[in-house]
């Protein structure tokens, strides 16, 4: 009796559960269709930042997808740096932020700034991916191998191997200025990131 | 034992029947169907205040608009399709406002999905959008239109009585101006 009784309280928690369950809030461009891989809500943080305001940001050369290799430090002196980390390729939210990055060209050189998108997936997925965002002004990073190796050196590398959803802004002394680890299940509003940049020349 | 089985079974059905609805209404809006109700801001400018025939402040709801068909376009800021399409939705605006009878009788507005005022402000700059467009910062339109992908387009027809009918909707492949136009006259039987 005990048994069937939790059957039943199994299959009621259950129905329950269904309706219960609140998808993420995105909304998924159709120029992905049917592409993009729902991973439901996660839990939002999942790694201990190692560095803050006011550091020095550390330096890393990765792979882009053009074939050459970027170091953080190469635009010392030249130009403020925004990172934006996104968890991985093909996933809901992810896929709905950088094309949006891609029509405010302006707001970063307004604020001579430069854009490094980095995930930890490999070059041939994420040329595959950002070729679905349209052409993509800024240099697309791939921190596959050592596995998320610059996420781990930021503390934003999550248990599983993918990336939190992060924004550092440095500035031309390559201090970093200004970090949100994002909710990995939301995409940030663009007002955070902007009003970091326009806070950079003053 | 099936006595106290009863109200476990009895709490289930409720919840199945109860939810039902809930569910229902978030349902893609479809041809034959009714607009979600949703509360818009009236705009500020009183350039969009004019265009949509609107006075005051506060909240107005879509068949609230003052015309015969409106027709909704759901965008968002990072979609790339819907930055593709954005010139071509401006032309068809510009097709209904040079056509002294179609611009009394036909109103375009946008709803930013999840997009900040900042978000929708910067996509209204960069494609110099002329019509209204709406911030949905927590994704709650966006919800109540059953989640849709992007753009998706609503045309639906507002009665006299205030009661409004989709006449026509459709998830991308936006076709160009011309033939988008027609396609509003068609469903909605302006012409």
């Amino acid at each position: 009796m005990t048994k069937r009784r939790f059957l039943r309280l199994a299959w009621v928690a259950g129905v329950l559960s269904i309706f219960a369950f609140v998808s993420g809030a995105y909304a998924i461009s159709e120029a992905f269709k049917e592409n993009i891989y729902s991973l439901g809500t996660l839990k939002p943080v999942d790694s201990v930042l190692k560095v803050k305001a006011g550091d020095r940001a550390p330096d890393f050369t990765l792979p882009s997808l053009t074939g050459e290799n970027i170091s953080l430090s190469q635009y010392r002196g030249k130009k403020n740096v925004v990172l934006s980390f996104v968890p991985a390729a093909w996933t809901p939210v992810c896929s709905d932020q950088w094309p949006g990055y891609n029509i405010i060209k302006d707001i970063f050189e307004e604020n001579e700034a430069i854009l490094l998108g980095i995930t930890v997936d490999n070059t041939p997925t994420l040329h595959a991916w950002t070729n679905q965002m349209g052409k993509l002004w800024f240099p697309v990073l791939s921190d596959f191998w050592p596995h998320g190796a610059v996420a781990k050196k930021y503390g934003i590398l999550r248990s599983n191997g993918v990336s939190e959803r992060a924004l550092f802004v440095i500035d031309k002394k390559a201090r970093i200025r200004y970090i949100d680890v994002h909710d990995i299940n939301q995409r940030p509003p663009l007002e955070g990131l902007v009003s970091a940049l326009e806070k950079l020349g003053k | 034992m099936k006595r106290n089985l009863m109200p476990l079974a009895l709490m289930a059905v409720f919840l199945l029947t109860a939810s039902a609805p809930i569910h229902a209404a978030n349902k893609t809006p479809q041809k034959g169907g009714t607009l979600p109700v949703v509360n818009l801001p009236i705009p500020k400018s009183p350039a969009e205040k004019s265009y949509l025939g609107l006075s005051g402040e506060g909240s107005f709801r879509i068949p609230q608009i003052k015309a015969k068909v409106v027709i909704v376009e759901i965008f968002s800021m990072y979609c790339p399709y819907c930055q593709k399409d954005a010139p071509g939705v401006n032309e068809l605006y510009d097709l209904i406002e040079k056509d002294s009878d179609l611009k009394k009788k036909i109103k375009l507005i946008g709803i930013g999905a999840g997009n900040t005022p900042l978000e929708v402000g910067i996509y209204k700059k960069t494609y110099a959008v002329p019509f209204p467009l709406f911030p949905d910062q927590d994704f709650s339109i966006h919800k109540a239109c059953g989640e849709v992908r992007t753009p998706y387009f609503i045309v639906a027809k507002i009665n006299e009585d205030g009661s409004d009918l989709v006449v026509h909707s459709q998830l991308g492949e936006y076709p160009g101006a011309k033939l988008f136009l027609e396609l509003v006259l068609k469903s909605s039987g302006l012409k």
